[in-house]
């Protein structure tokens, strides 16, 4: 397989490795042959035009896919060196290790306190003092906490959209996760809860390797360390934010970015 | 101009609403009639004197009053009571022929154990049994208020005889098995036998007791005089409750009113059913609603989850689910059919055979009884259940569960702890129709165990406590019994609109209970509003 493609980068010693990955709803091929690794503790974000697989890709990292029917994955995944599609492998483990944040926050009709630790809840912790500890540390992590401590047994269907998004971080870093994948987060906020979650994924860098969808080309710019542009399924370029928005090795990148396109 | 006129819709929602009229208004006068009907059943109603033309003259209650057809003259009709005298209940009088109308205080109405109602004045009492009371325009409740005290002593001494004939029988039943099992002259069997021979002694003693008591009681009675001055003696302890309704104040209506209503919730019925209580009744309606929710909710609400979570989508679960919802439409009285035929002579029969090979041929289970009726009715209800759960589980939004699995959370996880707690109001929606149509069905009661006289309630205070073999009463049934079953149908037709009014108020308390808890659940998971 061809991997010393210029316009995509080797990371050394990556968390997330992609092999020859391919994907099929059914007939059709979502994503073709993509292979790439993903750094640790880093910010990496997928940028690229509606339906060109991004979301499949996050979808695949965390085996969200599974719940889809007729859809059938080739080639490797690897997180730590481990295929995340061996039979052997406990899904529920991968999806502890592998946290996800959707495009939708779907916060669940309970109040915030029980949305903060229900990942832990699910993992057999049932003390009270270690829950209360986990629900306020995540909390301040998600920069929610000043906004809600007086109402942290209220219904979490009173918060707004940004707020909703920024507790659905919070309940995703309460399980500890090494990695985060988020699929548009931003998309349905306004500019000032957007800046706020980007303030937030600024901040868990270094912490936690943050794998971001986003259609926003600003976004990317502003919080990314690595960008990896997809068209059509494939990977076109991929490599530091910086390198890739201003100086492209690629026409179709350059093209997408500079908005000509897409 | 006309085109604009179409095209804004304003007909179409001229008839949207006219239909929801059209319901409401069936709806409201079934209810208004029901209603108007049953709660004046048991008001006092003045009863009039009527002579006649022909000089005859009669007492009773003004029922209704028609034009003769054809004609401008109207006619009355009386209900005059007095059946072991007149035979009949009812009389049509035309006005043209009524001399006078008078409503005299001292016409005496009594409530009777047999033959209806009675009409009349008291003419004298005979009290030889107890201390005469004090004459006096009372006199006569004061006696039967007195004997009172008699009959419940006697109704004691019955209910010991009953629990002796209850022990007797269960002797019997060991005496059989011991004879099925080919034992003999083993001294547990004589020890049986010597204290079935006790038990009778005692049971003889207490009969002819019981036997001097009610020949004391029926040596008082009183005689009455009729409209046209015929004397008769009636037993005062057959005298149930006796009135002078054109003597009565408002309050003392109120009394009467209230005393009837207590005798409607807590008393037996009486008369072929078409006076008394309907105490067994309501209860055999509560409890089979009941027993028929515990069977069918589980049930369905299992079924339903694996229809939708468990299942792969595909033409076997689609036609299952099409199954499902025509399950709904098939006419109730064929459950009754297959409830008769699988659960009663099928399952029952098996357990007979198995557990009580030796009453047989006399059934225990293998007949109906008010476990296969909730069986039969749990079926009945079921696809609705099933439908309220799968719709109510896939309206929850797909995040919702992506969420969940996320977080690490199994299948089982997110169901239990997210998906049903969303669903419940859903679910219990689906709950509350199939119990509002369990209420109403008559059908398929009435072939797997319903009866128009059940001896003995299936919870009492008799070890097992919880007889689900016994056969029991139903409102739904009751009205169908004294409404067209009974040997006087005019007579009986106040007290089916008291039972219908009354089997409405039950499913309304039910269904209320349970819209009650719904809300309450809808307040706790309320879905994902954007």
């Amino acid at each position: 397989m061809q991997t010393t493609d210029s316009a995509i980068i080797n990371i050394e010693n990556p968390q997330v490795e992609i092999e020859g990955l391919n994907l099929y709803y059914g007939e059709s091929q979502a994503l073709t042959d993509l292979t790439f690794g993903i750094a640790a503790q880093q910010v990496t974000a997928l940028i690229g035009p509606s339906g060109c697989g991004k979301s499949t890709l996050i979808r695949c990292i965390n085996r969200m896919n599974d719940l889809v029917d007729g859809l059938r994955v080739e080639g490797r995944i690897a997180i730590d060196g481990e295929d995340i599609n061996d039979p052997a492998l406990d899904v529920i483990e991968l999806r502890r290790k592998v946290g996800m944040v959707f495009q939708k926050w779907n916060p669940f009709p309970k109040s915030i306190y029980e949305n903060i630790v229900y990942g832990l809840r699910i993992a057999g912790i049932e003390n009270k003092a270690v829950l209360d500890e986990a629900a306020e540390k995540c909390l301040k992590r998600a920069a929610l906490w000043d906004e809600v401590k007086d109402r942290l047994h209220q219904s979490a269907m009173g918060l707004s959209g940004g707020q909703m998004q920024r507790l659905c971080i919070a309940r995703a870093i309460a399980v500890s996760p090494e990695i985060i994948l988020m699929d548009e987060p931003c998309s349905a906020l306004d500019p000032r809860s957007t800046g706020r979650i980007e303030d937030l994924i600024r901040e868990l860098r270094g912490e936690y390797t943050i794998i971001i969808v986003t259609h926003n080309m600003q976004q990317a710019a502003r919080i990314s360390d690595y960008t990896a542009y997809m068209y059509l399924g494939e990977l076109i370029e991929y490599g530091p934010t910086q390198t890739l928005f201003t100086m492209p090795s690629k026409k179709e990148t350059e093209d997408y970015i500079t908005g000509r396109f897409g | 101009m006309s085109k604009k006129f179409w095209r804004q819709g304003e007909p179409f929602v001229w008839a949207t609403g006219l239909a929801l009229s059209l319901i409401l208004f069936l709806t409201l006068l079934l209810i208004y009639v029901v209603t108007a009907n049953g709660i004046s059943v048991f008001w006092p109603k003045p009863v009039a004197l009527a002579t006649l033309s022909d000089g005859q003259r009669l007492i009773g209650e003004i029922v209704q009053e028609e034009t003769i057809p054809g004609t401008e003259n109207k006619r009355l009709q009386f209900k005059i009571g007095n059946r072991d005298l007149y035979g009949l209940d009812f009389k049509w009088v035309e006005s043209a022929n009524i001399v006078s109308l008078a409503f005299p205080k001292e016409i005496q109405v009594l409530e009777r154990q047999e033959y209806g109602n009675f009409y009349g004045f008291l003419h004298e009492l005979e009290v030889k049994s107890i201390a005469p009371p004090a004459s006096g325009s009372n006199s006569l409740v004061l006696t039967i208020a007195a004997l009172d005290e008699r009959k419940n002593e006697m109704h004691l001494l019955g209910k010991k005889i009953a629990n002796l004939n209850r022990r007797v029988e269960l002797i019997d039943h060991h005496l059989t098995k011991a004879l099925y099992n080919k034992e003999k002259n083993t001294p547990a069997l004589a020890a049986m036998q010597g204290e079935k021979q006790g038990l009778k002694t005692e049971f003889e003693a207490l009969v002819s007791i019981l036997g001097e008591k009610s020949a004391a009681l029926a040596t008082n009675q009183a005689i009455f005089t009729d409209a046209n001055g015929r004397t008769k003696a009636i037993a005062l302890a057959n005298i149930v409750r006796t009135y002078q309704p054109n003597a009565m104040s408002f309050f003392a209506k109120c009394g009467y009113y209230l005393e009837r209503l207590r005798e409607l919730f807590f008393d037996e019925p009486r008369e072929s059913n078409t006076e008394g209580g309907l105490f067994p009744a309501i209860f055999g309606t509560v409890m089979l609603i009941f027993l028929m929710s515990i069977l069918s909710f589980p049930l369905g609400v299992l079924a339903g989850i694996y229809l939708r979570e468990y299942a792969k989508d595909g033409w076997l679960v689609r036609l299952v689910r099409i199954a499902v919802n025509n399950l709904a439409g098939i006419p109730s009285i064929v459950y009754g059919i297959f409830g008769l035929g699988f659960f009663v002579y099928g399952i029952g029969g098996a357990i007979d055979q198995f557990f009580f090979p030796e009453r047989l041929p006399t059934p225990t289970f293998g007949t109906g009884g008010i476990l296969w009726t909730s069986l039969t009715l749990g079926l009945l209800t079921v696809p609705v259940v099933i439908v309220a759960t799968e719709e109510a589980l896939g309206s929850i939004p797909p995040g919702i569960r992506e969420g969940s699995q996320a977080l690490a959370a199994t299948k089982l996880q997110t169901l239990t702890r997210i998906l049903l707690p969303m669903a419940s109001p859903g679910i219990l929606t689906g709950f509350i129709l199939a119990m509002a149509r369990a209420a109403g069905e008559v059908a398929p009661l009435m072939i797997t165990g319903v009866v128009k006289l059940a001896p003995a309630l299936p919870l009492d205070r008799v070890f097992p406590y919880l007889h689900l073999d016994r056969k029991f009463m139903h409102l739904g049934f009751h009205i169908y019994d004294i409404g067209f079953q009974s040997p006087n149908v005019e007579a009986a037709k106040p007290m089916v609109y008291v039972t219908t009014l009354l089997l409405i108020l039950i499913v309304l308390a039910m269904t209320s209970t349970a819209i009650y808890l719904r809300n309450k659940m809808r307040q706790q998971h309320s879905v994902v509003d954007v």
